[in-house]
């Protein structure tokens, strides 16, 4: 699970009670309650990490030892269709999640901020992010069905051609991310709302007093005040999205033919599927650092909105 | 964006305006109530279709109420069907039984939380509270693993667990997961963080040692933000699937959310096994349900306080 909160600045380590025990640390006592957490940040954390560097290099598949063959994984990935195709049809994916969530949610936001802030309606709409992916990828497989679906019965009721939402290559990858919205508006136009909540009622007064508009109100305070949280929002939506699989996994498995092999998924088929871990780790590098620039990038945009509030 | 209107205006008594604004509220209590609509009732529809049969389901396709109401579905799912009269309701007749997954996510999300918030807790103990070189470093090297996607972990983990002959066993299955989370170190240095040094130092004056300290100050002190992230914690683990998938897919470990993929790949093609299926996702669900109706203000307050995901 990908993990991210709003203070994550390494760059706040001001700790209280410096003051206390002058020169003498507290090596030995914090070695012993460091231990346990050391033990699985290197055994599953760091040495997978550099473990998937290497065998990136290597062909490898399961049995026997990994043989080392420079680059040839990434100079074959860079001339694979599938791979192509997975990283164009991840990207949609991202990409219709980044639109479709974030204007949904923010509308959302905006909309219990000025009506409805009871804890019932916000836990009606957490609701679905508490599910499994694979619980809301089955529940919409049946809502979404073509033959008896609810939802298809509705569209044909008022005279529209049904729709094969999983079974048609055109809306495979659109579907995935309609399930991932639903799942996630809910808990986006929460984190929403909390930064919303945090605004000062004052600058809106002042700005009612001076006579701007409600648009010129939500341009020039809610939208810049907001955007810390937004950006969190969006950095949060696209490394997750990235990662698509489970629904992908219960549903589709990637097709019809293609059209829903996203990235993940591609990678659990090469090395599980076709035993070809060297493959498959080189893919998930090239993931991994699509994620770390992403990151970046955020992190960057991140810190130069951090001093709006102020 | 439906509303672009700062949430001041309507606390501005105009009764010139009153008219215009009330119009506006209705408008978005409408919107509002079909968001509530959209999350909830697709909920409605899976009990509604787990208490039909599947034959009854495809002439009512409509009908909000279960049609042909029936608790052959729920039979199906816990195995006590025999194979001849799950076929004839519209089942594959595979054994399928999800006491047994149910017990495995019970004891998967139990273990793995219970542990990893544990030592999760001490070490951040040791980062907010002790005083030690090299922590800063150490500290910023766990938050960095909070950006390693799991997937790139999950194939050389695979691997070691392989190598230590633990596929297919309980243990194998929670051992990535009991250390700690980067996630649950972060969230707990913040409480301690904050948390008043006088009845520490006190203490310490008395001659306890960090030992007491922590257990007798720090997480009694500490027990509303450990129950949140233990909350937290659970269905986050309940809701694991791509690790249980790769190394627990025998039939003894399978956990829910595998267990409900292997279900629905059994399920005949062309007349799949709705009504089971259902079912199935109802009883995955409900824990989880439970968990949330009993303590949905805590799990909803703790959203704005830290956007965890």
């Amino acid at each position: 699970m990908t993990t991210l909160t709003r203070n994550a600045s390494p760059a706040e380590q001001v700790l209280p009670g410096t003051r206390r025990r002058r020169g003498r640390g507290d090596v030995k006592i914090a070695l012993f309650f460091i231990a346990p957490a050391m033990i699985g940040f290197v055994l599953f954390y760091l040495v997978p990490t550099l473990r998937g560097i290497y065998l990136s290099f290597t062909e490898y598949s399961i049995l026997g030892e990994p043989e080392w063959i420079g680059v040839a994984n990434y100079q074959a990935i860079a001339k694979d269709p599938l791979f192509w195709n997975a990283l164009g049809v991840t990207t949609q994916y991202v990409l219709i999640n980044i639109v479709l969530q974030t204007a949904l949610a923010l509308g959302l936001a905006l909309l219990m901020h000025r009506v409805a802030k009871s804890t019932i309606i916000r836990g009606a709409l957490l609701l679905p992010y508490l599910m499994a992916n694979v619980i809301a990828a089955l529940l919409w497989f049946w809502l979404l069905d073509y033959q008896i679906g609810i939802v298809n019965f509705l569209i044909d009721s008022i005279g529209l051609p049904k729709i094969a939402f999983f079974g048609s290559a055109e809306w495979a990858i659109p579907t995935q991310a309609l399930i991932n919205t639903w799942r996630h508006m809910g808990y986006t136009a929460l984190l929403i709302f909390a930064g919303l909540q945090s605004i000062p009622s004052h600058l809106y007064e002042v700005a009612n007093l001076d006579g701007a508009s409600p648009m010129q109100t939500f341009r020039k305070i809610t939208l810049p005040l907001l955007r810390p949280v937004l950006a969190l929002v969006l950095i949060v939506t696209i490394i997750g999205s990235f990662q698509v699989f489970d629904t992908v996994a219960v549903t589709t498995q990637g097709g019809p033919v293609n059209a829903s092999r996203v990235l993940q998924f591609y990678i659990y088929q090469k090395a599980f599927t076709e035993s070809d871990f060297g493959y498959g780790s080189a893919l998930a590098v090239i993931l991994f650092a699509i994620l770390a620039i992403v990151a970046f990038i955020q992190m960057k945009f991140l810190k130069g909105n951090e001093s709006d509030l102020d | 964006m439906t509303t672009t209107h700062a949430p001041a205006t309507s606390r501005v008594k105009s009764t010139r305006r009153r008219r215009p604004i009330n119009w506006r509220k209705s408008g978005a209590w409408v919107l509002v109530a079909i968001a509530v609509a959209v999350s909830v009732l697709p909920f409605y529809w899976v009990l509604r279709t787990a208490l039909s049969t599947n034959g009854s389901l495809a002439t009512n396709a409509s009908n909000l109420l279960p049609a042909d109401f029936n608790l052959g579905a729920f039979k199906r799912v816990f195995g006590l069907q025999s194979p001849e009269e799950a076929i004839a309701d519209g089942g594959s007749g595979a054994q399928i039984d999800f006491w047994i997954y149910l017990r495995n996510s019970v004891l998967f999300a139990a273990i793995t939380t219970a542990s990893a918030v544990f030592f999760s807790a001490m070490a951040a103990y040791a980062f907010a509270r002790l005083r030690w070189r090299g922590r800063n470093v150490v500290f910023s090297l766990f938050l960095a693993t909070m950006m390693v996607p799991p997937i790139f972990t999950a194939l050389p983990n695979f691997l070691l667990i392989k190598n230590m002959g633990l596929l297919n066993s309980m243990l194998g299955l929670v051992l990535p997961y009991i250390f700690m989370t980067p996630f649950a170190i972060f969230f707990l240095r913040q409480f301690f963080l904050n948390m008043s040094r006088e009845v520490e130092e006190a203490a310490k004056l008395d001659g306890a040692s960090h030992l007491r300290i922590f257990f007798q100050i720090i997480l009694p002190n500490a027990a509303a933000p450990l129950a949140t992230l233990a909350l937290l914690t659970f269905i986050g683990q309940w809701n694991e699937y791509f690790w249980p998938l790769l190394v627990g897919q025998d039939e003894s470990v399978r956990v829910l959310t595998v267990g409900l993929g292997v279900f629905k790949s059994q399920s005949p093609q062309g007349a799949p096994d709705w009504s089971g299926l259902m079912a199935a996702t109802l009883v995955s669900a409900l824990p989880v349900l439970i968990l949330f109706a009993i303590f949905g203000k805590k799990i909803v307050n703790s959203i704005g306080f830290s956007g965890i995901k």
